[in-house]
């Protein structure tokens, strides 16, 4: 099996999951109401429980007995490969559930096909995230509705998160030449295929709600390659903090 | 029905532990007490989100971080319940909210302490969660039924909260050195704090006596603090912590520990709003409720396009 | 109500397969669809439900208080609709 190739693949997720639930924790306390600020942390909740099932993966992968933790907090910034998408800061509460949106109008399609994978452990990771994901779908694509078209001042500030996020959203695509090597071995889904449901989903929801999708296709990215933004330093000295004060230990 | 029989029944039903509910009639002062301490409780549970909340992104594991989360998570249902047990009196919730903004309604506290390391997010879990459920359990009793319903509800939430605070602790006190270090000086920080939370002392109380009488409150201050040292205090000594009271031992006679006087001072200086955090607390609950506007109006505007679509 | 405050709902919930739905509490939604989200959040972490309901509290009507003794006392004196009113001889078996 092609591990190095899987390992890298595994990681990405992971780093997803992780990066996301840990934008969304940043939530938990100052939400706009008690109800959203509770559903919020679930989803925060069951990105964790995500990250944690496929780090655990990726670290059988890597064959070098580290654990969860270890790959979760001890790597250097150009170490971790989640999408630049997931690392921008909450801004407004628009901005958090576009974001959130794009995040899962990717993800579903893409644990869909996942669930199919010859790769078991995979597979069974992405039958489980599959139904949490559904339902992150269908409460953030709800909010986008909700917001696009509510008020004017709640329409505005969608579309300024969509205008500024979709540059980020070009990366959800990115393929390297591991990326090809597992799609010919039939072992993960043509990200082109995730792709066109993507964009299916995006058109129908951004016009229900009527926020229009960008000209402008200036594309951004670099968080797959380790190249991150000028946030991630400090999502990583906020999550690595115990770890980095006080190595070594047990908590 | 006269007035003098509502109260005759009302009466009645508080002796025969007949839980009063909520288009019973009830005298306006019950009302008025009930949705005074019900929505502190409830605003405790929300400010208590800040200090612990703080926490998460620093969480030092991803096991740790989950857990956290959930229970914090659980406070804001917790208030959630609460305030949901407010409405049933006829008490607005955001006009309840309101009251905790101006400073007109107050809020346990224990939430105006920092939470400075790791340590006191094991300390919060084990000691205030721990002070929280004495008071909680004993209301699971309470007369008025959607109050001692929320409580139960409540309570069943509550011992994940004080267990995974004090399995945090344990892990510490087994640990390094500077691990232990780190617990002890959080239970240094929040022991007193933490029998604070059982309020002033019985005779200081304003409100106990007609509490009590109408069932609403079942133990009095002191004895649920004194409940609380005594559950705490074997804790301590086997997570090999030092309670910082040179006049705690336990007295044979009264079958009780005895501990030092509350530093009461501090304690009103506190609840007045001098406590090291009363102002970072109530601005962030502010802020989340002014940035959240926009947020609840285009839900409400959508709902009424929405629904006027359908009708249409 | 301002306009930004969400209108309240009761929350009704199934715990299991053969039980009724049972009022748990309420919360505030612009809409039923999120009334619906939020009550899963709020009222079903440790997943003590398997479906809900959700009803505007608006449209909820309840019997008076000071009613309810002519609502309710009249089928106090009506014994004779439980069985227990009923004397039958020992020997009788299956009833
Ligand atoms: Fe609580
Ligand atoms: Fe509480
Ligand atoms: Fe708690």
């Amino acid at each position: 099996m092609n591990e190095a190739a899987l390992y890298e693949y595994v990681l990405r997720m992971s780093d997803d999951s992780l990066i996301l639930g840990q934008r969304l924790g940043e939530w938990c306390g100052h939400g706009p109401i008690l109800e959203e600020d509770i559903a919020m942390t679930n989803i925060a909740l069951d990105l964790v429980g995500q990250a944690i099932s496929l780090y655990d993966f990726a670290v059988l992968l890597e064959g070098k007995d580290r654990d969860h933790d270890q790959l979760a907090y001890l790597r250097y910034e150009n170490e971790y490969k989640n999408l630049l998408l997931v690392e921008q800061p909450n801004g407004d509460f628009a901005m958090t559930m576009l974001r959130q949106f794009f995040f899962d109008a990717f993800r579903l399609p893409l644990f869909e096909f996942l669930e199919k994978s010859p790769v078991e452990q995979l597979a069974a990771i992405a039958q489980k995230s599959l139904k949490e994901t559904r339902y992150h779908l269908k409460h953030s694509s709800e909010w986008v509705i909700r917001l696009g078209d509510g008020t004017e001042e709640s329409h505005r500030r969608a579309q300024a998160a969509v205008d500024h996020l979709w540059r980020y959203t070009h990366e959800l695509f990115y393929e390297n030449q591991h990326d090809v090597e597992l799609q010919e071995n039939g072992l993960v889904p043509k990200l082109s295929d995730v792709q066109a449901s993507w964009m299916i989903t995006v058109q129908e929801v951004l016009k229900e709600a009527t926020l229009a999708i960008p000209t402008n296709n200036w594309k951004f990215e670099g968080g797959r390659e380790g190249r991150h933004s000028e946030h991630m330093g400090y999502i990583l000295s906020e999550l690595q903090y115990m770890q980095r004060a006080y190595p070594n230990m047990e908590w | 029905m006269t007035r003098a029989d509502q109260e005759r029944i009302f009466n009645e039903k508080i002796a025969k532990e007949i839980k009063i509910e909520p288009n019973d009639w009830m005298p306006e002062e019950y009302r008025q007490t009930l949705i005074r301490q019900i929505s502190q409780h409830a605003h405790s549970e929300v400010v208590g989100m800040l200090p612990e909340g703080n926490w998460i992104t620093r969480a030092p594991n991803l096991r740790r971080k989950a857990v956290l989360l959930a229970k914090v998570q659980d406070e804001a249902g917790h208030g959630l319940y609460l305030y949901s047990a407010t409405e049933t009196l006829g008490a607005d919730r955001e006009k309840t909210i309101d009251d905790l903004h101006s400073g007109k309604a107050k809020y346990s506290s224990i939430f105006n302490y920092p939470a400075l390391t790791w340590a006191d997010i094991g300390a919060i879990g084990w000691l205030v969660d721990g002070a929280a459920i004495m008071n909680q359990v004993a209301l699971c009793r309470t007369s008025y039924g959607p109050y001692a319903r929320a409580m139960v509800k409540i309570c069943k939430e509550e011992s994940f909260h004080q267990r995974q605070g004090y399995e945090s602790l344990m892990k510490l006190c087994k640990g390094t050195p500077q691990q232990k270090a780190m617990a002890q000086d959080a239970l240094n920080r929040f022991w007193w704090p933490a029998l604070m939370m059982f309020g002033p002392n019985d005779a200081e109380s304003t409100h106990s006596d007609q509490s009590i009488a109408w069932k609403i409150k079942r133990f009095t201050n002191d004895e649920l603090r004194q409940s609380f040292v005594d559950a705490t205090v074997p804790q301590a000594e086997i997570l090999g912590l030092v309670i910082p009271d040179e006049n705690l031992k336990w007295n044979e006679e009264r079958g009780h520990y005895d501990f030092s006087e509350i530093n009461w001072d501090e304690f009103w200086q506190v609840v007045k709003g001098n406590g090291p955090c009363n102002k970072e607390r109530l601005a962030a609950r502010v802020k989340a409720k002014e940035d959240g506007l926009w947020v609840r109006e285009a839900a409400n505007a959508f709902a009424k396009k929405r629904s006027m679509k359908k009708s249409a | 109500m301002s306009n930004s405050q969400w209108p309240l709902w009761e929350v009704f919930i199934r715990s299991k397969q053969g039980l009724n739905h049972k009022h748990v509490g309420s919360l505030r939604a612009p809409d039923a669809t999120l009334a619906l989200e939020n009550a899963r959040d709020v009222y079903t972490r440790r997943s003590e439900g398997i479906s809900i309901w959700v009803v505007e509290s608006v449209q909820i009507h309840a019997t008076d208080f000071d009613q309810s003794g002519s609502f309710f006392e009249p089928s106090d004196t009506k014994i004779y609709r439980h069985p227990t009113f009923y004397e039958v001889p020992d020997g009788v078996k299956h009833m």
